[in-house]
């Protein structure tokens, strides 16, 4: 029986891992119609970049000492290592479509099928996430080759799987963050203004802008503990090995934190929306 | 002309009322508006602790050119941004067909749909940050660079019309692209930064090419500094606005021709 029991088990995890891997396969041929769009999207996001880089030689050129412990080639590294990760990790589309689907009420359809409407849209996040690096790596390559003199790769091999699971926390904290966002369609009809307002935030507090660690002393108390640090800034400063030793543990330790209270609370909110949920129309 | 002009008059009308019944919505739009000004003062305070100017620019004299560019960029968003944003949808969809059917000219049916107050009050707040900038840089503008000044600033707004309405019509050829609606903010991202900062061929690329570093540069030094002459600047901005607008609407009645309605 026992036996039974455990097979049974054990078939059924397969299946279910069968299930959301053909759900991702659907999310990668689904995604594949973005294409274009993904490529113009870097494209066209390699012009802020080229304003940046001329800013901070304007700035360096007149300061001519490093800032913060950046040198021009440093900034011009950190800049490439953010604009890498984040089109690795940010999710773009997906707070638009969940709200969508529970505004438009499609969202019953996940309801009444044998799956976990989170793990769902987990998956389709992974895929867009896999196509969308595989389409933008060429831009980023070609970057790359044209900035190569620049880059610095990390010396020590151990930052490399810290890169990794902090890279994957930082996806982890952002996929959680749109998926709670997106669950506020429950209650009011129009999410795009708060979208915005977070959007904001995200934007100079996780160190799209400017590297976090240049702000004035008496902010970086708060940087140490905002949720926007371990957005990017945090696995960036990791692959430029600036942070080490203790900090870099209790780096990973803040991160976590805020892993675990994000996705707590994209948790809370989905239950708590589907009380409320009424599907509207048919 | 009068019959467009009257068309506009009902068109913007009818945009009030939609935008009065959303009162919270407009709060808050001007709320997202607020939060990224106060995002780039923080970051121009970081960047002017380290050094004392930016190519040729004080930090004031970039206060007022980032005062210029929420002025452009805002009257350009409240009487157009909405509906070329709209343009790719109405492509995909075949709602295009409605547009074109109407007895008006096409470019002026798809891109006057639409009127946003709130963006025309954050170009106040523009004008307010340019005055204040102003203020704190000991300049009192002249009669003359007040008026220049406004004619740099219509100039611009065409240039930011035609460069998004390029980008849209490229939606003819491309289905799903959102990134076309990005590539507007991207691009006109640098619109904001000091001219004297780029250098050799990226130089060529936004000053010609593509004009954005002109948007806002040149009506802010004819504001800024009353002892250059404005004219070189402003004549390569007039020319630069009218060889967009034109090729703009080339592009959109050589796209139309490709236009095959979505399938029914």
């Amino acid at each position: 029986m026992s036996v039974g029991t455990a097979s049974f088990n054990s078939k059924s995890a397969a299946s279910s891992f069968l299930k959301y891997w053909k759900l991702f396969e659907i999310g990668l041929q689904n995604t594949f119609v973005y294409r274009w769009n993904f490529l113009l999207r870097t494209i066209f996001g390699i012009v802020p970049l080229i304003g940046m880089i001329f800013i901070w030689r304007a700035v360096f050129e007149s300061s001519g000492k490093p800032i913060a412990g950046y040198e021009y080639s440093s900034m011009i590294f950190y800049f490439m290592v953010t604009v890498f990760l984040d089109n690795l990790i940010t999710p773009t589309e997906d707070e638009w479509q969940i709200a969508a689907e529970i505004r438009e009420g499609r969202i019953s359809a996940y309801l009444i099928k044998p799956m976990n409407y989170l793990l769902y849209r987990i998956t389709a996040y992974l895929s867009y996430r896999l196509l969308y690096i595989a389409v933008v790596l060429i831009p980023i390559l070609g970057l790359a080759v044209f900035f190569r003199e620049y880059i610095r790769l990390p010396t020590h091999f151990s930052t490399w799987p810290v890169l990794a699971l902090s890279t994957l926390m930082a996806a982890g904290i952002q996929f959680f963050i749109a998926y709670g966002i997106a669950m506020l369609s429950f209650w009011i009809l129009e999410i795009s203004t708060i979208v915005f307002i977070l959007y904001s935030f995200e934007y100079f507090l996780s160190g799209h802008v400017f590297p976090l660690d240049i702000m004035p002393p008496w902010l970086q108390g708060f940087l140490h503990w905002s949720p926007f640090t371990y957005e990017l800034f945090f696995p960036a400063q990791i692959a430029m090995e600036r942070v080490r030793g203790a900090a870099l543990w209790e780096g990973l330790a803040i991160q976590a934190g805020w892993l675990i209270f994000v996705a707590v609370l994209a948790r809370v909110v989905w239950t708590q929306g589907l009380r409320r949920y009424q599907a509207f129309g048919g | 002309m009068r019959r467009y002009a009257q068309i506009y008059g009902l068109m913007i009308r009818n945009s009030l009322i939609r935008e009065m019944s959303f009162k919270a919505n407009f709060l808050l739009w001007m709320l997202v508006e607020f939060l990224w000004f106060v995002g780039q003062m923080i970051f121009l305070e970081v960047l002017f602790s380290h050094v004392d100017a930016l190519g040729d620019w004080s930090k004031w004299e970039c206060v007022l050119l980032i005062g210029t560019h929420q002025i452009t960029a805002q009257i350009f968003q409240g009487f157009f941004y909405v509906n070329l944003a709209e343009l790719p949808d109405l492509i995909r969809t075949g709602r295009l067909d409605l547009m074109l059917l109407l007895p008006v000219d096409s470019q002026f049916a798809v891109s006057t749909r639409k009127f946003g107050l709130d963006n025309i009050v954050n170009a106040f707040v523009g004008v307010a940050i340019v005055a204040f900038s102003l203020w704190k840089l000991g300049v009192v503008p002249q009669f003359h660079q007040v008026a220049l000044y406004a004619v740099a600033i219509v100039l611009g707004v065409g240039v930011h019309y035609s460069i998004m309405f390029g980008l849209a019509t490229m939606a003819m050829w491309i289905m799903r692209a959102q990134g076309l609606i990005y590539g507007y903010f991207n691009v006109f991202n640098i619109a904001r930064y000091p001219d004297s900062v780029f250098r050799g061929v990226f130089t060529f690329i936004f000053s010609f090419l593509i004009p954005v570093i002109l948007v806002a540069n040149v009506p802010a030094r004819t504001l800024a500094r009353a002892l250059d002459s404005p004219w070189a600047g402003l004549a390569q901005l007039a020319g630069a606005a009218f060889l967009v607008i034109l090729g703009t609407r080339l592009f959109w009645h050589f796209a139309l021709r490709h236009y095959a309605s979505a399938s029914s």
